[in-house]
C-alpha cells in the first residue's frame, strides 16, 4: 500500500524533526516549569504514538488481507457477531490509557500552575505584566521600575507574573521558560515561572488582538542576581520616572519598542483588584480598610 | 453621499474592487441568462418554492461546495501570504479579515451546509419516509441559510468584512476595539443562518421519531440516520446558546449594553464561555453524520454487515453526551486555576474513549470482508489514520498543562485541521460521490474521483503536519506575518504546498462532475453500489414520492436481505399518495430576512421596521392558511413506476 508508507513515512519524519538536531522552543526549557512542560509533552507523544502505531498495523493488514483483489471472486463475507472478548479489549486499552494520562495532566497541571518544588520556602518575586494594544508594560513593584517591551529575570529567583490588559485579551506566553495565560481587564491572572539557565528568551501575545498582534512580542533577558542588581541600579540611575501624562500616551494603540522608566504605573493607574486567593493576613487588613473607609 | 460612504469598504485593494466587478457582471449574466432561456417559470415552480427534501438537500449541496470555494480561495491567500517571512502579498488588516471569513465560511455556510445536504436528501429514503415531517419548515430553514450566507458574503464588497476571528471573543469583538460594523455582519448573518440550523435540527428529530417505516424500531435503523437523530438532538440543544449569545453581542453593538463590554460591568469572560459552550458540541455536530457516512460507506465496500452495532450507537450517545462537558479546554489558559482545569482535562480526554471504540469497529468490519477501493471507500480509507492522529493530538491538548504550550499555536490549528477535514471535508466527499447516482442519475467518473482523492489526502498532511511542528517551535495562530530568525520559513512554506494540492484536488472534483454530466452513462439501475439501505430501494432517479409503497422492515440491512435473503419490502398494493404543494411563501419570508438584516447591519431603521413588518404579515397569513396537500392518484404512480422499470424487482 503506497499509501501506508507515504504516511509512516511522514510519521518518522515527523518525529526526527521533534528530536532532531536544533531544539523546538518549546523543547528547550531554560526553567523548571517548561523542562516539566516539556516531559509531559513527551509523554504523550510516546503513549499517542503507540496508539497510532496500533490503528496503523491494523489498517495496512487488513487492507492487504482482505482487498477484493485478493480474495476469490466467488467469496461472501460472512456476518459477523461482535465478540465479548474483542469489545473488551477495545474499550478496556483505551480506558486504561486515558486514566494514566488523567493522572499525568491533573499531577502535572497542579505543579505547572505553583512554585516549583527546591524554590518553595523564597518569596516570588513579583512582577505586573499588563498588555496593551499592542505591547507589554511591565513593572517591578519592588524596585520601583517599568519597562515596556523586554524584561529582565534573575535566575533561580521564583517569579509571580500578575496578569492584566488594558484591552483585548491578550496570552502572555514565555516559551522557554512557562506555558501561556491570559490577560484580561478587571481582573488579575497570576502565573508562576522561574528561571533557571542565563541566556536570551523571546516572549509574546499569543492571543488575537487585532491588527499589530503579530508584532507584539518582547525580549527576556534571564541574568545572574548581581547582573540583575546592577540592571536595576543602572535603571534608577539613568532613566526618566514615569508620568500619568506619558503613559496615557503609551497606551495608545500602536507599536513602540523598548522603553525604561524609573518609576511604574501602579501608582496613579493601580491594577485590578486581584482575584487570587488571599492569606488571611490580607483579608483581615483589607477588612480593617473597608471599614475604615466608612 | 454621506449615506453611501458607509457601504464602502474600509481596505480597499483592486482584487476587491475587481470582485465587485465580477460579481456584478455575474449576476447580470445569471439573471439575463435565466430570462433568455425563459427558465423563470421553472425556477420558480421547481426549485425556489419546492418543499420536497431530495431537492432542498441538492440545494444545500450546491451551497456548500460554492462556499467550500468562498473559504478555499481564502486558505489560499492565508497560506500565500505566511508562505515566506516576512511576505507583503496582504496587509495585517487584509489578514485578519480573511482568517475570520474562512473559519466562519467553512463552519457555518460549508460544513453545517454539506451535513444538511446530505440529512436531508438521505434521511428520509433511508428510513422509507416520503418527505420530512415539516416540509415547508424545511424550505424555510434552507432559505435561512442561504440568506444568511449571502448576507456574510456580501461583506466582502459592501461595508467590509468582521475581523476578529471565527471565535470573535469580546473585548475585540466590541465597539470599544472594532468599531467598524464588519462585526454586525457576523452577529447577524449567524443569526439569521442559526436560526434555520435550530429549525431543521427539531425538524429531522421529529422526522426520525415519527416517520420511519413500519418495523424499523431504533435500534435497527441505519448509521447514518442515527448519526443524524444524535446530531439534531446536539443542534436542539447546543444552538439557542450561540443565538443568546448572538443576540447580547448584538445588542452591545447596535444598542449600547455592556454584556460583553471592558466597562460597566462588562464581562467578557462570558462571551468565551456562552462561545464554546456552543462550539464544542458544534464540533460533534459536525463531524456525528460523518461518522454515519463511514458506518454505511465502509461496510457498503466490504461488503459486510457493520461491525459492533449497538456500541456504534452507544458512542454516538456517549460522546454527544460528553461533548457539553468539555467547553473550557478551549481557555485553560484563563486562570480558572488547577482544580477546574483537572475535571475539564478528564471530561476531554475521556471523548478519545468512545471515539476509539468507533475506529476499531470501523476496521474490524474490514475484517474478513471484501474490500474494493471504490472513491467513497477511499476517501473512508484515508479518514482512518489521518483523523487518528487529529484525534491523538486532541488528546495531546486535553492534558491541561501541556495545552498551556499548545494553546493559540499552530499545533492547535494543525489539530483541528487534522480532525475536521477527514473527518467532515473527507466524509461529504465520500457521501456526495456515494449518494450521487440516487441524486443525479448517473456516477461520477472514478478515475478522476481517484486522482481528486490522492491530491486533496496529500495535500491535507502536506498542509498541516508541518504546523505541528512550527506550533511547538513557537509560532502562534493568526499571525499575518513573522520574522526570518523566528525559522518557521520552511514549514509555512511546505504547507503552501500542501494548500496547493487540496486546490488541485478540489478542481478535480468539479472537472469531475463536469466530465461525468457529459459523459457518464445513464442506465446504472436502482442499486448501483449494491448497497444494503432502504435509500437504494427506491428508483433511481428517485420519483418525488420516493416509494410507490412503503417498504415492511425487519432487520439492520433490510435491502441486503431483500436481495440475499429473500425477504419481500414491498408488500402492499399501490394506493394514491399524499403530498405536501410547493409554497413560495419560505422563499419570500427570507426575503425580508435578508432585508431586515442588512438594515441592522448598518443601523438603517426604517429599513428593519419594514422587513420586520413584512416578515410579521407572512407569519399571519400562514397561521390562518388552510394548506391540505394534494393527492398523486394510484394511477399515476402506477404508470411512473412502469415507465423506471429497468430492472427487476
Ligand atoms: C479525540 C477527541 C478530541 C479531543 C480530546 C480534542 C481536544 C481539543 C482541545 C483540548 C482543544 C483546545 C485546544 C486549545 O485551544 O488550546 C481542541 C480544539 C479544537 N478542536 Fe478538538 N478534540 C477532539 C476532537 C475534535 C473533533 C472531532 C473536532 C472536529 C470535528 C475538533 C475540532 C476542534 C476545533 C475546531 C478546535 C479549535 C477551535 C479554535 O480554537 O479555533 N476536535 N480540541
Ligand atoms: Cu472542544
Amino acid at each position: 500500500m503506497k499509501k501506508q508508507w507515504l504516511f509512516s513515512g511522514l510519521l518518522l519524519s515527523f518525529l526526527l524533526f521533534l528530536s532532531g538536531c536544533e531544539p523546538l522552543t518549546v523543547f528547550d526549557p531554560m526553567g523548571p516549569q517548561a523542562a516539566l512542560l516539556k516531559d509531559v509533552i513527551w509523554i504523550s507523544i510516546w503513549t499517542m504514538l503507540f496508539v497510532v502505531v496500533v490503528v496503523f498495523i491494523i489498517l495496512i493488514y487488513i487492507l492487504v488481507k482482505y482487498r477484493s483483489t485478493k480474495t476469490p471472486s466467488d467469496y461472501r463475507p460472512p456476518i459477523v457477531k461482535g465478540n465479548i472478548w474483542v469489545e473488551i479489549t477495545t474499550i478496556g486499552i483505551p480506558v486504561l490509557i486515558i486514566v494514566f494520562l488523567s493522572f499525568v495532566s491533573v499531577q502535572s497541571t497542579y505543579e505547572a500552575e505553583s512554585v516549583p518544588k527546591q524554590f518553595k520556602d523564597e518569596e516570588p518575586m513579583v512582577i505586573y505584566a499588563a498588555s496593551s494594544n499592542w505591547k507589554w508594560h511591565f513593572s517591578y513593584p519592588e524596585e520601583d521600575i517599568e519597562t515596556v517591551n523586554y524584561l529582565f529575570l534573575p535566575t533561580d529567583r521564583p517569579v509571580e507574573f500578575r496578569l492584566y490588559s488594558f484591552d483585548a485579551i491578550s496570552s502572555f506566553w514565555i516559551p522557554q521558560l512557562a506555558g501561556q495565560k491570559y490577560a484580561m481587564t478587571g481582573m488579575i491572572t497570576t502565573l508562576n515561572l522561574t528561571a533557571t539557565e542565563e541566556g536570551e528568551m523571546q516572549g509574546r501575545n499569543a492571543n488575537f488582538s487585532g491588527e499589530g498582534f503579530a508584532e507584539q512580542t518582547f525580549n527576556v533577558s534571564a541574568v545572574s542576581q548581581k547582573e540583575f542588581d546592577e540592571w536595576v541600579k543602572e535603571v534608577k540611575n539613568t532613566a526618566e520616572p514615569l508620568d500619568e501624562k506619558t503613559f496615557n500616551k503609551l497606551l495608545k494603540p500602536g507599536h513602540l519598542g523598548q522603553k525604561t522608566f524609573s518609576s511604574t504605573h501602579l501608582d496613579f493607574s493601580p491594577p485590578p483588584e486581584e482575584h487570587g486567593e488571599m492569606s488571611e493576613e490580607e483579608m483581615k487588613k483589607e477588612m480593617e480598610q473597608e471599614q475604615s473607609d466608612h | 453621499m454621506e449615506f453611501f460612504k458607509q457601504f464602502a469598504v474600509p481596505n480597499p485593494t483592486p482584487t476587491i474592487y475587481l470582485s465587485m466587478v465580477a460579481i456584478g457582471l455575474t449576476l447580470i449574466a445569471v439573471l439575463a441568462g435565466i430570462t433568455y432561456f425563459k427558465k423563470w417559470g421553472y425556477l420558480w415552480s421547481e426549485w425556489l418554492t419546492t418543499v420536497d427534501h431530495k431537492r432542498i438537500g441538492i440545494m444545500y449541496l450546491i451551497s456548500a461546495l460554492l462556499m467550500l470555494f468562498r473559504g478555499g480561495v481564502d486558505a489560499l491567500m492565508m497560506r500565500a501570504q505566511t508562505s515566506m517571512p516576512g511576505n507583503e502579498l496582504l496587509s495585517a488588516a487584509e489578514y485578519n479579515e480573511i482568517f475570520t471569513t474562512h473559519g466562519v465560511v467553512m463552519i457555518f455556510f460549508m460544513a453545517m451546509a454539506f451535513i444538511t445536504a446530505l440529512m436531508n436528501f438521505v434521511v428520509p429514503l433511508q428510513i422509507g419516509a416520503r418527505d420530512v415531517a415539516f416540509p415547508r419548515l424545511n424550505a424555510l430553514s434552507f432559505w435561512l441559510y442561504f440568506m444568511g450566507a449571502m448576507l456574510f458574503n456580501l461583506s466582502f464588497v459592501i461595508g467590509g468584512s468582521p475581523s476578529s476571528g471565527w471565535t470573535s471573543y469580546f473585548p475585540l469583538a466590541g465597539n470599544e476595539l472594532s468599531p467598524h460594523i464588519g462585526t454586525n455582519y457576523y452577529m447577524i448573518a449567524l443569526q439569521i443562518a442559526g436560526l434555520g440550523t435550530l429549525i431543521t435540527g427539531i425538524n429531522f428529530i421529529v422526522t426520525i421519531f415519527k416517520m420511519r417505516a413500519p418495523g424499523m424500531k431504533l435500534m435497527k435503523m441505519p448509521l447514518f440516520t442515527w448519526s443524524a437523530l444524535i446530531t439534531n438532538l446536539l443542534i436542539t440543544f447546543a444552538f439557542p446558546v450561540l443565538t443568546v449569545a448572538l443576540a447580547m453581542g448584538t445588542m452591545d453593538r447596535l444598542f449600547g449594553t455592556h454584556f460583553f463590554t471592558m466597562d460597566n460591568g462588562g464581562m467578557a469572560m462570558l462571551w468565551a464561555n456562552f462561545f464554546w459552550v456552543w462550539g464544542h458540541p458544534e464540533v460533534y455536530i459536525l463531524v456525528l453524520p460523518a461518522f454515519g457516512i463511514y458506518s454505511e460507506v465502509i461496510s457498503t465496500f466490504s461488503k459486510r454487515n457493520l461491525y459492533g452495532y449497538t456500541s456504534m450507537v452507544v458512542s454516538i450517545v456517549v460522546i454527544s453526551t460528553l461533548a457539553f462537558l468539555v467547553w473550557v479546554h478551549h481557555f485553560f489558559t484563563m486562570g480558572q486555576g488547577a482544580l477546574v482545569n483537572s475535571i475539564f482535562s478528564i471530561t476531554t480526554m475521556a471523548i478519545a474513549i468512545p471515539t476509539g471504540i468507533k475506529i476499531f469497529n470501523w476496521l474490524f468490519t474490514m475484517w474478513k470482508g471484501k474490500i474494493q477501493f471504490t472513491v467513497p471507500m477511499l476517501y473512508s480509507l484515508g479518514f482512518i489514520p489521518i483523523f487518528t492522529i487529529g484525534g491523538v493530538t486532541g488528546v495531546m491538548l486535553g492534558i491541561a498543562s501541556a495545552d498551556y504550550q499548545y494553546h493559540n499555536t499552530m499545533f492547535l490549528v494543525a489539530h483541528f485541521h487534522l480532525v475536521i477535514i477527514p473527518g467532515v471535508v473527507f466524509a461529504m466527499l465520500a457521501g456526495m460521490t456515494y449518494w450521487w447516482p440516487k441524486m443525479f442519475g448517473f456516477m461520477l467518473n472514478e478515475r478522476i474521483g481517484k486522482w481528486a482523492f490522492w491530491n486533496i489526502a496529500i495535500g491535507t498532511c502536506l498542509a498541516f503536519f508541518p504546523m505541528f511542528i512550527s506550533g511547538l517551535d513557537g509560532q502562534a495562530r493568526r499571525m499575518y506575518t513573522y520574522s526570518e530568525v523566528a525559522g518557521f520559513g520552511i514549514w509555512n512554506l511546505l504547507s503552501f504546498f500542501g494548500a496547493l494540492g487540496l486546490a488541485m484536488g478540489f478542481i478535480l472534483i468539479v472537472f469531475n462532475v463536469y466530465y461525468s454530466a457529459r459523459y457518464a452513462s445513464r442506465d446504472i439501475g436502482d442499486d448501483p453500489w449494491d448497497a444494503r439501505t432502504l435509500e437504494w430501494a427506491t428508483r433511481t432517479p428517485v420519483p418525488e414520492y420516493n416509494f410507490a409503497v412503503t417498504p415492511q422492515v425487519d432487520s439492520r440491512e433490510p435491502l441486503w436481505d431483500s436481495k440475499y435473503e429473500g425477504k419481500t419490502l414491498f408488500k402492499e398494493e399501490i394506493k394514491d399518495i399524499h403530498m405536501p404543494n410547493n409554497s413560495g411563501q419560505p422563499f419570500i419570508m427570507t426575503i425580508f430576512f435578508f432585508v431586515a438584516g442588512f438594515g441592522l447591519v448598518f443601523s438603517m431603521w426604517p429599513v428593519v421596521y419594514v422587513a420586520a413588518a413584512g416578515i410579521a404579515v407572512l407569519l399571519f397569513i400562514r397561521s390562518f392558511e388552510r394548506d391540505d396537500g394534494r393527492h398523486i392518484h394510484a394511477e399515476e404512480v402506477r404508470e411512473t413506476e412502469n415507465n423506471k422499470r429497468g430492472d427487476t424487482r
